[in-house]
């Protein structure tokens, strides 16, 4: 109080000394309703973000629980080296690759194609009707969706399989064949995503200056010029940013869906980085085996991450921070 | 001018229909399909798992499904995890994303990246693992809301909501009428930002009615599980007491796979019922998101 009330001249001279913990102390004081409103979240970020970084301390020494994370031998990049040695590293991390590459590959241009034709469709009920479907699976949780494909898929009862017999063909095990992971897994991840991935391109699309098809309508403009030449363009930068944003991630996949899809029989192409540190951290309680597997995926993704940034940044001037 | 439209636009617009049509039937198709396989009559042979709709509607394996006390648990967990969860959520949502609006709060910037970088980097799986068991919160219903009581991002669209929505003068006027933050809070903010607290209510609500690794990895407890992990065990893992109690051989297969079907129905009517009437603030939430994408 003393500092508000004799003005500024006071703080200014005593700023060399004291006049930054002067000028924090009264910032506390005026903020201190903010800063009491704001608590809860700093704990929660600090706790639960924040305590977690610091336990992956772990991934560097040789946990034992008796010992207590700092307690445990330090073992430098042991944990690692043994991963990288392990026959498990080169097949996790080209199925890790090639999920999320031929997800991006076919689940990518999907949701623009439909949004274009979204925009190409002039009636308005019928569109909003199959906008407002199309949206549905996108809510569906990712248990229902697996159980659905068990359910169609199955061998003996399955609609798929009753379907080939009904061909005279023999029934086929699709969730035990490992050359059909990826088709199932990225299909289904398609369907659920389409409609709603659209949303954002249709917002994009809806910003588009209309004057820009009028005066292209006077020139004499087909349908496809004005989508090749005025809607395309207009959607450029959103494509390319959520593309270099989706490359950039390529390292994280859904891997609570792979939990509930995959099986030994199915591991050669199912099992990726994040299901592997499942198993041996979470499962076999391997703690620090585990976090050094769960620590190189989440390094290597936020490297990824900030290179795609950087790209952005240098194509379209947007960042994420 | 309207011009007729030529024979190449028509044709267009046709086949633009055409996939519309198609479309609205493979996403709608496998839901009408299952809901039509629930209510079949058990005396269904496996050839007549091709057909969508059911030959002779019965009501048999909801009945079975229903006398398990097992299912009537989780389905009431679900719902405390969803009120409790989204509650929670709401409010720590708003606290932040209303705090750190305020231009003039001196660690907004500070506080701001402390956030955001938690969106970019973490511990990972097992060293929170670790942690909620050290917490005490392992095979607890807390295990379910508390690690995940707000959500970095969420908090990111609060905020651009309240920043581009509340003018700054609204808070001068107010702080001269003698309000001090707290009241400013809970008498102008939160009227004013309904329309993003019920898109808050919505993504968290269908987050906790949809999510299941937590209760996989914090709950050995069946008597805790959520929803979701009711239908994991029947539909993935195959274990559940309603499917062992029936009898044996052929007959069996096709009433479990009846009953798998009628457990998918029994988790997501309630999310399409309710789906037409929300539909619209999801849509408005990608919009607010999108900002600041």
């Amino acid at each position: 109080m003393a500092i508000q009330k004799t003005g500024v001249i006071p703080v200014y001279c005593n700023r060399k000394l004291n006049g930054s913990i002067g000028s924090l102390l009264h910032a506390v004081k005026r903020d201190k309703y903010l800063l009491l409103l704001i608590l809860p979240v700093v704990i929660y970020f600090a706790v639960f973000q924040y305590g977690p970084m610091y336990g992956v301390y772990i991934a560097f020494n040789d946990y034992t629980a008796g010992k207590g994370i700092l307690g445990s031998p330090w073992n430098n990049f042991e944990n690692f080296k043994v991963f990288f040695h392990s026959s498990y590293f080169f097949r996790n991390l080209r199925n890790t690759i090639l999920l999320n590459g031929y997800g991006l590959l076919w689940g990518f241009p999907i949701p623009i194609v439909f949004a274009l034709l979204l925009n190409e469709y002039k009636d308005g009920q019928f569109k909003k009707f199959t906008q407002t479907v199309s949206y549905i699976p996108h809510f569906i949780s990712t248990v229902v969706i697996v159980g659905m494909i068990f359910n169609f898929l199955s061998p003996t009862n399955g609609l798929v399989n009753s379907i080939i017999k009904l061909f005279g063909y023999e029934a086929v095990n699709f969730m035990v064949k490992p050359e059909w992971f990826r088709t199932i897994f990225i299909s289904s991840g398609i369907w659920k995503g389409f409609g709603f991935g659209s949303v954002i391109y249709l917002a994009a699309i809806s910003s588009i200056d209309p004057q820009l098809y009028d005066a292209s309508t006077v020139d004499g403009a087909t349908r496809w010029h004005k989508l090749r030449y005025i809607t395309l363009p207009g959607i450029l930068p959103t494509i390319v940013i959520l593309l270099i944003l989706d490359i950039g991630s390529i390292m994280q996949t859904d891997f609570t869906k792979i939990l509930l899809m995959y099986n030994s029989a199915t591991y050669e192409t199912a099992d990726v980085i994040s299901t592997y540190a499942y198993r041996t951290g979470i499962v076999r309680s391997e703690y620090s085996y585990g976090a050094a597997i769960g620590l190189f995926n989440s390094t290597v993704n936020l490297c990824l991450l900030i290179l795609a940034n950087k790209v952005t940044k240098k194509l379209a001037d947007i960042s994420l921070w | 001018m309207k011009f007729k439209k030529s024979f190449g636009e028509k044709t267009t617009d046709i086949v633009i229909f055409l996939i519309m049509l198609f479309v609205i039937t493979i996403t709608l198709y496998p839901f009408i399909y299952v809901i039509g396989m629930s209510l079949n009559k058990n005396t269904l042979t496996s050839m007549d798992t091709i057909f969508i709709f059911p030959k002779d509607i019965s009501l048999h394996s909801y009945k079975t499904l229903f006398s398990d006390p097992l299912l009537w648990k989780a389905y009431y967990n679900t719902i405390w995890y969803v009120a409790v969860g989204t509650v929670i959520n709401v409010i720590m949502t708003m606290l932040g994303g209303y705090v750190l609006a305020q231009k003039r709060f001196f660690l907004r910037r500070k506080l701001n990246l402390f956030i955001i970088i938690t969106m970019y980097f973490g511990g990972g799986l097992i060293p929170t693992f670790m942690l909620i068991n050290k917490l005490g919160m392992y095979n607890t219903r807390w295990a379910l809301i508390i690690p995940g009581a707000v959500s970095a991002f969420y908090i990111i669209i609060a905020r651009t909501f309240i920043e581009s929505n509340i003018p700054e003068s609204l808070y001068e006027s107010a702080k001269i009428e003698g309000a001090n933050d707290i009241g400013i809070l809970i008498k102008i903010v939160i009227p004013l930002s309904m329309p993003i607290i019920a898109v808050l209510s919505i993504y968290y609500g269908v987050g906790h009615w949809n999510s299941y690794f937590g209760a996989m990895i914090y709950l050995p407890d069946r008597n805790l599980h959520p929803l979701q992990m009711y239908l994991i065990d029947i539909i993935v893992k195959n274990s559940s007491r309603v499917l062992e109690d029936l009898g044996i051989g052929v007959e069996r297969t096709l009433e479990m796979m009846q009953i798998k079907y009628a457990v998918i129905v029994v988790a997501i009517l309630p999310v399409l019922l309710i789906y037409p009437f929300v539909q619209k603030h999801f849509v408005k939430g990608v919009l607010i998101g999108a900002v600041k994408e």
